[in-house]
């Protein structure tokens, strides 16, 4: 058998699956929300649903939101990451044990993580009570609202619990192979321990701390478990309401729904864009 | 490096212990809420303590146990479908170089990254026709989304350090290649399997939405129930079940602690758990 025989069958079955159910999904979606569908008989494809999403005021609302909540999240956890990975390089009593939970959390599903910080910042929760304890609120009410609050606090919250062991362990490891030589040279050559990170560190860490935070921007904006749990009704998470309007008892809400579901896939395109060229840069280098 | 001043060091212990508080913070309340009875504002600890949520997680009336083994059912037969499809693409793409690699590695790619929600809706609206919505068999083909493309790039990773040479001996020694693959490649590729295996049977186990569609809130697995459980405010039940569900996990970790540096391919996955 020929080597591009071989390649073939062996990936057949994969590719299969792939294009069938991911792309033959995404397609569907794509041709439902243009109101194409000959199988039932919608042979005039239109813009109508992309119209009444673009012109609805609460799509943009949540959009926004959504925005912000991948953004603030992606941000706020590289950040806190590369702070912990800078920790986890060094020897100090506690390690094996933040090493552990690193990995913990990696393994705990967003869901529990969602409920836990509900549980722990909702107005009757534990720091609402802790609060109480040392009489600085009165009443319930009285405790910020961190959650269903419309700066989507608690949701940023939870992706940061769950994100920076994510990022965090990308990093550390892509610091364990960079080594500390470049540093060594840098301070014997007189740099200051700020000028060192900054300009001798992070440029080698940086593609990895992309590509990671660019997996987790796309997964923060496309997740459904975690807004449901901890958002406002409204203005709602994207995928949330993109799911409402799909599970809507007016089946011609259908449409906008793809509709919706279309602008978060556009929006991971353009993430995997970036994924790819920052991996690829970091391979050749 | 020379010794470090004693207030460096007792910063790292601070930061350390924020970090590891941080950590596990939210998973207390969960636990504390399993045990309690009634834990009314303002107590910072219940008042009573009872065994009645794991009593009721653990009857065989409250149907806790049934979406248990259904969730284990589905993702052990979306892993097992995965290792079986993703070995040998993970074979092509860590062992040859081909025409077209980098678009098949991007199509493998992008189920990674794409967020279920918008590939769930059209596969849905198709499966609708196909009598697939609202089965067990329909929920496992939609987790395969999300666990094979996972499978085939542990796969390809581990194929990328495979030496074919002992397979070409064993070959020209009469083996067939049945007996090859199984005296020679998969001995050397298990390890690989078996950790893309376990890893891939979280990202099912940790699907949420993708279930909800497909399964149409009749094929109730373990999430499906955590999320009805909290909504409703039965904090003390979604304790129990929130414990038995990151469980899995935890076993998982212990097994494969040393395979979970950032290093292994295999973490990318759990960006998705």
């Amino acid at each position: 058998m020929s080597d591009r025989m071989k390649i073939f069958l062996l990936l057949l079955p994969a590719m299969s699956i792939i294009v069938v159910l991911f792309f033959g999904g995404l397609l569907i979606g794509l041709m439902r929300s243009f109101n194409y569908m000959p199988v039932i008989g919608l042979t005039e494809p239109d813009l109508s649903a992309y119209a009444s999403v673009f012109t609805d005021r609460e799509f943009y609302y949540s959009f926004l939101l959504t925005f912000h909540i991948a953004f603030t999240s992606t941000v706020i956890s590289s950040i806190l990451a590369i702070g912990a990975a800078l920790l986890l390089r060094r020897n100090f009593i506690g390690r094996g044990v933040v090493n552990f939970l690193f990995q913990l959390n990696l393994t705990v599903p967003h869901l529990v993580g969602a409920i836990g910080i509900l549980y722990l910042f909702s107005q009757s929760g534990s720091f609402a009570r802790l609060a109480a304890e040392f009489g600085m609120i009165q009443r319930p009410s009285d405790f910020p609202a961190l959650v269903f609050d419309p700066y989507a606090i608690g949701i940023i919250l939870q992706y940061v619990w769950k994100e920076i062991p994510f990022i965090g362990v990308i990093v550390l490891a892509n610091m364990q192979s960079i080594g500390e030589d470049y540093e060594s040279v840098a301070r014997s050559l007189g740099a200051s321990k700020w000028q060192t990170f900054r300009h001798v560190l992070l440029p080698l860490i940086f593609p990895g701390v992309l590509s990671a935070s660019v997996m987790v921007f796309a997964f923060t904006f496309g997740a459904y478990e975690i807004p449901a749990i901890l958002g406002a009704n409204f203005p709602a998470a994207l995928p949330v309401l993109a799911y409402r309007k799909y599970t809507d008892v007016d089946l011609a809400a259908r449409p906008e729904a793809m509709a919706m579901a279309i602008v978060i896939a556009l929006l991971s395109a353009l993430m995997i864009y970036f994924y790819v060229r920052y991996s690829r840069r970091r391979i050749r280098g | 490096m020379g010794k470090e001043p004693l207030g460096i060091r007792s910063f790292r212990v601070l930061t350390g212990a924020v970090l590891i508080t941080w950590l596990i913070l939210p998973l207390v309340p969960l636990a504390i809420w399993s045990f309690a009875k009634g834990w009314f504002y303002p107590d910072i600890l219940p008042r009573n303590w009872s065994m009645r949520a794991w009593e009721y997680a653990m009857s065989d009336t409250a149907g806790v146990l049934d979406s248990l083994w259904l969730t284990i059912w589905i993702s052990l037969v979306a892993t097992i479908l995965s290792i079986l499809v993703g070995v040998p693409a993970g074979r092509a793409l860590g062992m040859y170089k081909f025409r077209g690699k980098e678009i098949v590695e991007l199509m493998i790619l992008a189920p990674t990254i794409v967020p279920g929600i918008a590939v769930v809706l059209g596969i849905h609206s198709i499966f609708i026709s196909m009598g697939l919505t609202n089965s067990v068999e329909g929920v496992i083909l939609v987790h395969l989304i999300p666990t094979l493309p996972y499978m085939v790039l542990v796969m390809a990773g581990v194929f990328a350090n495979y030496d074919p040479a002992f397979e070409a001996q064993a070959r020209s020694l009469g083996a067939s290649p049945l007996k090859t693959f199984w005296y020679i490649t998969l001995p050397a590729i298990r390890p690989g399997i078996i950790v893309g295996g376990l890893f891939a049977f979280l990202v099912s186990w940790s699907q949420y939405i993708l279930t909800l569609l497909i399964g149409g809130g009749r094929v109730e697995t373990l999430p499906l129930l955590l999320f009805n459980f909290a909504t409703s405010g039965r904090n003390d039940i979604t304790g129990a079940i929130g414990m038995i569900y990151i469980l899995p996990g935890i076993i998982i970790l212990l097994l494969t602690a040393k395979h979970l540096s950032g290093r292994s391919g295999a973490v990318g996955g759990f960006g998705q758990i």
